[in-house]
């Protein structure tokens, strides 16, 4: 067993750390409040290599591992939670074409967006399929060498913004998970429309927004791994999904703890720092405690994917327990800050409400439980 | 185009400490830096070779140690990197320091541009880029706060108290660049996993054929007698107008306080 980070990990780390403090940091509570998608971030994530960082170099990507990319995700995050998301949201798109595109597909699809020169999204959830994700409506019908998209998808992350899209639709209707497809689908393509900007409780700078399909004709060979056989691709491509919440929830709650720490070392009240006091103190332990728990839960799922060994059961309880741990830690850095932590301007009410996410995006909380119990019972 | 940026290492903080007895700075224990100065040069540098191809090759002159700052230039995006270190260099003023880098550019040879940070945050005497450039017989523009190459000629930016001048000179050229130039970026991660692997040259005073006598201490006539920071001088006060109406205003202001 050994939990220390290799030599370039430590200097990845060293130099992102820098990126975000300096470059991304600054501009979080402005992003969040200007609710514009930031794209001078997404170019920032292009210019220092951290898009396409589990992807081999040839192509495009850093080349290096899974473990890699949780611990970049996770310093992005605690910066900048937007810029977190967007970088979680593109690995839904990068993943799925990287393990079941063909060579042609990684050629024209994968290179760009593991140089960061495009960004992606993933569409699944539609609006009677959420929970039930192969409950979907939305259909393709082969027509000779191309496929006709119809239906809706509804809060896809980076939705409108990304220019690759991977989307899971019904191509045998009335066969549920086992009529499913999966397709690249490019912006612009004819028929391909988006629906307005969703309005958030939270993380009002992401993009999230209805995919349309009306007759959208799309080449055939755009078919993400085989016919009727999407949902393998769509379950895969959560397992990531769910590391990739492990990563902001952590992120964000560290962001939250170091905050609540800052304050209450500052914070005098009967005249001492209100660090000193009993409460303030176990709270603080236990929120350092718990990010640190959840934290292990995440590189653990990690690295079972980077040794290639099953690890969709470890991905469900880091989503799960960060999530729910991730809400616990940013409201209990509110409480510290007292009336201030409802005050803008001290950014831990944001944090809070950007908590909220974590537990319903991806699978929510219930469903992670469903699953996990699903591997106890077995 | 072929730029050679010179950079020096430098202790990374404000609080250092000095020798009474040689009343040069204590060095040990202090994390070291790119001097800032010479980051903007860096950043120069990679902007021209973004804009006109090339190659950057940079410079520095120290202890071993200093590797780590040229691997950080690597990093930044920098081709090549050359380290000159030896125990004979050592504890070089700006006179042998200049001419150490300059026999050693000679050696690089086949340059277009020279560039160097303003000063170093450590000596301050803003002296080894003009001594290069008088070492090697080329135009010099100190104070450089935009730079434009074409046909062989760079036209600058040169800072002055008050306002800037442009100034025009032949390549290959010395210029020394002033903080607000631009903003050094930060190293890509592909930059780093480079610098990890790119080697780094070590000359010695043989590989340049410098002459022994004019390197480290041999070649230092300069001694230290005190260090300290100038009294800074009183609030200036400036006068807008006509010029009549600035000499009345100037006028009364100097009755005023009964200095005629």
């Amino acid at each position: 067993m050994n939990f220390d980070l290799t030599e370039d990990q430590k200097d990845i780390l060293e130099a992102v750390r820098e990126i975000c403090e300096e470059e991304l940091a600054p501009k979080a509570d402005e992003i969040d409040r200007k609710g514009e998608f930031p794209w001078e971030n997404v170019e920032l994530l292009a210019r220092y290599d951290l898009s396409g960082i589990p992807i081999p170099d040839e192509y495009g990507g850093l080349g290096a591992d899974f473990v890699t990319w949780t611990l970049v995700g996770e310093e992005i995050a605690k910066a900048c939670s937007t810029t977190g998301a967007i970088y979680g949201a593109n690995i839904l798109c990068i993943h799925p074409i990287y393990v079941f595109g063909t060579e042609e597909q990684k050629r024209k699809y994968l290179v760009p967006l593991a140089k960061g020169e495009k960004i992606g999204a993933f569409g699944l959830t539609e609006p009677n399929a959420g929970s039930d994700a192969a409950g979907g409506l939305a259909s393709a019908v082969k027509d000779g060498d191309e496929y006709i998209l119809n239906g809706t998808k509804i809060f896809i992350s980076n939705g409108g913004q990304a220019q690759i899209y991977v989307v899971t639709v019904k191509t045998q209707p009335g066969r549920g998970a086992r009529g499913m497809s999966a397709f690249i689908v490019e912006k612009d393509t004819p028929g391909f429309t988006f629906g307005k900007q969703e309005e958030k409780m939270c993380f009002h700078a992401l993009a999230n927004c209805e995919l349309i399909f009306q007759d959208c004709r799309i080449p055939a060979e755009n078919m993400l791994g085989r016919e009727n056989r999407g949902f393998r691709v769509a379950m895969e491509t959560l397992d990531v999904g769910r590391i990739g919440m492990a990563v902001g929830a952590v992120g964000l709650a560290k962001a939250a703890l170091e905050k609540a720490v800052k304050y209450s070392k500052e914070r005098i009240q009967f005249g001492q720092r209100i660090s000193s006091f009993q409460a303030i103190r176990h709270k603080l332990a236990d929120m350092a405690t718990e990010v640190e728990a959840a934290e292990l839960l995440m590189l653990k799922a990690a690295w079972l994917k980077d040794q290639n060994r099953p690890f969709g059961r470890i991905a469900a309880m880091a989503k799960l327990y960060s999530s729910e741990m991730c809400h616990r830690v940013t409201d209990q850095a509110v409480q510290i800050h007292g009336g201030y932590g409802l005050m803008r301007e001290y950014t831990v009410e944001r944090y809070l409400r950007e908590s909220k996410l974590f537990e319903i995006v991806e699978g929510t909380s219930e469903i992670q439980r469903s699953v996990i119990a699903g591997h106890v019972l077995k | 185009m072929r730029i050679i940026v010179s950079i020096k290492q430098v202790p990374d903080s404000s609080e250092v400490r000095f020798d009474k007895e040689t009343h040069t700075m204590i060095r040990e224990g202090l994390p070291s830096i790119i001097n800032p100065f010479d980051e903007n040069a860096i950043e120069a540098a990679l902007q021209l070779r973004e804009e006109h191809g090339g190659q950057v090759i940079i410079l520095c002159m120290g202890a071993p140690h200093a590797e780590e700052q040229l691997r950080q230039a690597v990093a930044m995006g920098a081709d090549q990197a050359i380290l000159l270190s030896d125990r004979r260099f050592a504890l070089a003023d700006t006179l042998a320091t200049a001419y150490s880098l300059s026999t050693a550019i000679k050696k690089i040879g086949d340059y277009d541009l020279l560039l160097f940070g303003k000063q170093a945050i450590d000596g301050d005497t803003a002296q080894v880029g003009p001594g290069v450039a008088e070492m090697l017989g080329l135009p010099q523009i100190t104070y450089v706060r935009k730079i434009q190459i074409s046909d062989s000629k760079v036209i600058a930016q040169r800072v002055l108290e008050d306002g800037y001048e442009i100034v025009q000179a032949t390549l290959p050229a010395v210029l020394t660049v002033v903080k607000e130039i631009n903003e050094p970026r930060h190293a890509s991660l592909r930059g780093v996993l480079k610098a990890k692997k790119v080697e780094i040259s070590i000359w010695k005073p043989e590989d340049i054929d410098a002459d022994p006598a004019r390197i480290g201490k041999n070649g230092s006539p300069t001694d230290v007698i005190e260090t300290f920071t100038p009294e800074p001088r009183g609030d200036s006060q400036q006068l807008s107008g006509t010029p009549e109406e600035i000499a009345q205003a100037l006028f009364a202001l100097l009755r005023q306080q009964n200095i005629i």
